[in-house]
């Protein structure tokens, strides 16, 4: 395995991961996008070292299964970014907003300090 | 056997689904049950020479089996269970108005006295464990028969929970027992004696299982608060039956487990602790119902020192006061609910000279009530007498001792609370109008008691009385029992043993119990206890749900980044943990590059990358990473893989196209990001997963074993396919479904852009229209 393919590895999780820890949505897509590129790249990279292409016939050809793989992968990638980026097209139009709310109903039960209050009668005076 | 069970389901389901319009008609029926029953444990059960066994496979393949066993001691139970059961049940019909109510009691009355027949029948732990479930869910809804009540809702709750926790750690210890004796069965366990600890553990949960539902302590709170239910429900599960459930699980289980020092410890501890608390509390009371509970409870705690030190004498005077107590207390249950139901009220501080106005119920409470007291010649004082002698002769050492003790106590709260019972009940009280918190000091009958109701109860006053004239026959029969139990157990009941040092005791007893009651007046409540299971249970239960609803709170924030950091940083901790089981693996084998010019496209990929995270204008972001796209196509054509070039860069210009159409509409630059979490745990998360990832990856490179998958295809390629490029042929040929699967993602994503780019410009509009409406819808308007 190759140094720069390592390193590059290392920048595409890197940033994909920095890019996804955003609120702005146009940023996470592009983060998706990079966490998927570095994915394919991985599979490639650890299929084996660099050689012909996989065509019956021809030596030392490189492994086609993980090209198999990573070709079904990038064109679901696109379908990935293309759905996200509409959402965050709507969004936009219908908010005008950009940013990936918190979840309404769990900021409410972290809130709701006020315990639901069991009225439990003790055995001394139950009401019979 | 299993028949007689599988009839009580059977009528008490038609009692629930077709007696809707006839309860009595219900009643009656399951009257006609619960006698059919008795009848035939006498017939099949009494002076037969052999025990009748019937075992029906359930689940063969592990060797479970429900199985009943017809011995003396199960004759006794049953009959105890039916006998009283016809009673209760024919008191019921004058007792309950006849509403959708008692058809529900009826069914689940029949129901209960199945299951606890069952139970008492059981041959082994784990049919026994069956049945007890099966009455722990009877209880709970006959608790809760009154459904509208939230105090007979939480009481019913309560007590399941309490007693379906027991019940779980009984079947821990059944399956632990069954593991280390390979047996379940009572009488193979009694001979085979099993030893270790983890039999030791066995014992203590199955011990723990017969405290939640005998309701000793430190669970004894439940019962009490089960007197929410109906006073019949009250007299039959939680004084004469259900509740003596963990004593029939302790009188099996004693001979196996009696030699134990946990077990006798627990049992003496525990035994000795609820009679005394039970007594104290039981002195306490103003509500001659809860009163009685608390008597109940003492009872039991009475019965489990008894029937569980495996003392072969005190076992026979377990036996035997656990009958006379079931009969008794029974009788004392449906008086209270005699004058409850001919007056209006319990409270005994409101009532006054009712044995003027009741005198044939007050005669047979006063009969009960000695029985309980001990007083001769009452049933009640024969085994309280055979009790003392036993434990007076026993060899069981230290516990033996405190056993005795605690049983003279608490025979002296005993009689002390018969007394406060009867005189609190029918005494005449001339100071009744001093006592202020009362508004309406006496109370008058509303009507005489009836005979439906006056019967049963009479009966059972009776029957305390009888079994106590002959107490010497009611003895010799019981011996039978009794040696079902334990091969070496005897005893014997008299109803005038003579001036021994166990009679002398009895006497002390009931004259100083006789004080006690006769002095505490009525509305004091001298705080004897302050140790409180039930509130102990209250907090853990409010702690349980507190926690989770904490839980709740940290675990799900809301924030979606949040959710995404902790993934992040749980995948970076599980490469890590993966890494560090053979840490430097592959890195041997790692070159600077494979060529100079990968190198280079490598470097331009990464520098593009770090210009999309550092760029603030969202067209530039957008080119830039489609560049970063297309380095990686380049690298991909380096590799040997042509197809992944290809498709990549096809694919990169739609995306950069999409991106464009998208952001064609928002605002060109980023708006500042609103902050949910340090900048600096960002970077770590993100700097931690770079590195992780790729190290991992180095890992892998060097972690193949076997040859790829893809030397196959190779070969089949053209023969099979008829195709040269073996990464098509998967695709389309060898792995065509998945491309298949492929094809409706991307088909589904379709749609799903499609309708939200639809319902976007739908909202949009509206919105555009109520900003400014049009014209002419406000011309209609006005």
């Amino acid at each position: 395995m190759s140094l720069a393919m390592v390193v590059l590895i290392a920048v595409l999780f890197g940033t994909g991961t920095y890019l996804l820890l955003h609120r702005t949505l146009t940023r996470m897509v592009l983060g998706v996008g990079m966490l998927a590129n570095g994915v394919n790249v991985v599979i490639v990279a650890t299929s084996g070292p660099p050689g012909e292409a996989p065509i019956v016939g021809r030596e030392g050809t490189t492994d086609s299964v993980p090209q198999a793989l990573v070709l079904t992968a990038i064109v679901i990638g696109f379908a990935v970014t293309a759905f996200l980026l509409a959402l965050a097209w709507r969004n936009w139009t219908i908010d005008g907003n950009d940013a990936v709310e918190d979840d309404v109903e769990d900021r409410r039960v972290a809130r709701a300090d006020e315990r639901r209050v069991v009225d439990v009668p003790s055995a001394e005076d139950v009401e019979l | 056997m299993i028949v007689l069970v599988l009839l009580h389901a059977v009528v008490a389901v038609a009692v629930l689904t077709a007696a809707r319009a006839r309860p009595v008609a219900g009643a009656v029926l399951g009257c006609a049950v619960l006698g059919a029953t008795a009848v035939t444990v006498g017939v099949l059960g009494i002076g037969r020479s052999t025990v009748r066994h019937e075992a029906w496979a359930w689940v063969p393949d592990l060797g479970l089996q429900l199985a009943f066993r017809l011995d003396g001691f199960a004759v006794v139970m049953a009959l105890v269970v039916s006998v009283i059961g016809v009673l209760v049940l024919a008191y019921s019909i004058s007792y309950f108005d006849h509403d959708a109510t008692y058809v529900r009691f009826v069914g689940l009355f029949v129901a209960f006295a199945g299951a606890m027949t069952g139970l008492v029948m059981a041959a082994d732990l784990f049919t026994m464990f069956v049945f007890w479930e099966l009455t722990s869910v009877c209880s709970f809804l006959l608790i809760g028969l009154n459904d509208r009540s939230a105090a007979a809702r939480t009481a019913a709750l309560r007590a399941l929970l309490v007693t379906g926790a027991g019940g779980l750690c009984l079947l821990a210890g059944v399956v632990l027992l069954q593991v280390a004796a390979g047996t379940s069965d009572f009488a193979e366990l009694a001979s085979a004696a099993p030893v270790g600890s983890m039999v030791t553990t066995a014992a203590c949960l199955a011990l723990i299982g017969a405290f939640t539902k005998s309701a000793q302590f430190p669970f004894h709170f439940w019962l009490p608060g089960a007197m929410a239910a109906p006073t019949p429900v009250s007299a039959y599960l939680h004084s004469a039956t259900m509740v003596k459930a963990g004593i029939v699980l302790m009188a099996r289980l004693a001979p196996v487990f009696g030699d134990l020092d946990v077990w006798r410890w627990a049992v003496v501890v525990c035994g000795g602790t609820t009679m005394l608390l039970g007594g104290a509390r039981a002195m306490r009371q103003t509500d001659a119902k809860l009163l009685l509970a608390h008597s109940t409870v003492s009872q039991l705690g009475f019965l489990t020192l008894l029937v569980g030190l495996g003392v072969p004498g005190a076992t026979y005077a377990g036996v035997a006061h656990l009958v006379a107590h079931a009969v008794f207390k029974a009788g004392l249950f449906l008086g209270v609910g005699v004058v409850d139901h001919a007056t209006g009220t319990r409270d005994i501080r409101r009532l006054s000279g009712l044995a003027r106005e009741m005198p044939f119920v007050t005669v047979c409470m006063c009969a009960a009530a000695a029985s309980m007291a001990g007083l001769i010649p009452l049933f009640g004082f024969a085994t309280k007498e055979q009790a003392l002698v036993a434990l007076l002769d026993a060899d069981a050492g230290a516990a033996g001792t405190v056993a005795l003790v605690a049983v003279v106590v608490g025979a002296v709260l005993s009689a002390g609370y018969s007394v406060r019972l009867v005189r609190g009940l029918f005494g005449t009280k001339r100071d009744l109008a001093d006592i202020a918190d009362v508004e309406h000091a006496h109370v008058h009958v509303h009507h005489r008691p009836s005979v439906g109701l006056s019967v049963p109860m009479a009966s059972f006053a009776l029957v305390s009385l009888v079994a106590g004239l002959g107490a010497d026959t009611v003895g010799r029969w019981l011996q039978a029992p009794v040696v079902a139990l334990d091969a070496g157990a005897t005893g014997v009941l008299h109803l005038w043993p003579g001036l021994t040092t166990a009679f002398a005791i009895s006497l002390t007893v009931v004259a100083l119990g006789a004080v006690l009651g006769w002095r505490v007046p009525d509305a004091v409540a001298p705080t004897v206890v302050s140790v409180s299971g039930e509130r102990i249970f209250q907090r853990v239960f409010d702690g349980l749900l507190d926690g989770s609803k904490r839980l709740t709170v940290v675990t799900q924030s809301g924030s979606l980044v949040a959710y995404l950091g902790i993934v992040m940083a749980v995948l970076t901790a599980a490469l890590v943990a993966g890494i560090a089981k053979d840490p430097g693996a592959g890195f041997d084998d790692l070159r600077l590059a494979d060529s100079w010019v990968q190198a280079a496209i490598a470097a331009i990929a990464i520098v593009f990358a770090g210009a999309v995270v550092a760029a603030r204008d969202r067209f530039v972001s957008a080119l830039l990473i489609g560049g970063v796209g297309f380095a990686c196509a380049l690298l991909f054509a380096l590799y040997g893989a042509p197809d992944l070039a290809l498709t990549q860069i096809l694919v990169e210009t739609l995306t950069i196209v999409v991106f464009l159409l998208v952001l064609r509409q928002m605002p060109r630059r980023f708006a500042a990001d609103p902050v949910w979490a340090p900048k600096v745990v960002r970077l770590a998360i993100s700097v931690g997963v770079g590195c992780a990832v790729a190290a991992f990856a180095v890992m892998v490179s060097a972690a193949r074993r076997a040859p790829s998958v893809g030397g196959t295809y190779a070969e089949l390629s053209l023969p099979e396919a008829g195709g040269n490029n073996i990464v098509n042929v998967i695709l389309v040929d060898f792995r065509g479904v998945d491309t298949l699967g492929e094809i409706t993602v991307l088909a589904t994503a379709a749609l799903g852009v499609t309708n939200l780019v639809r319902m976007a410009r739908r909202a949009r509009a509206r919105a555009l229209e109520a900003a400014a409406p049009s014209p002419l819808e406000g011309g209609s308007d006005t």
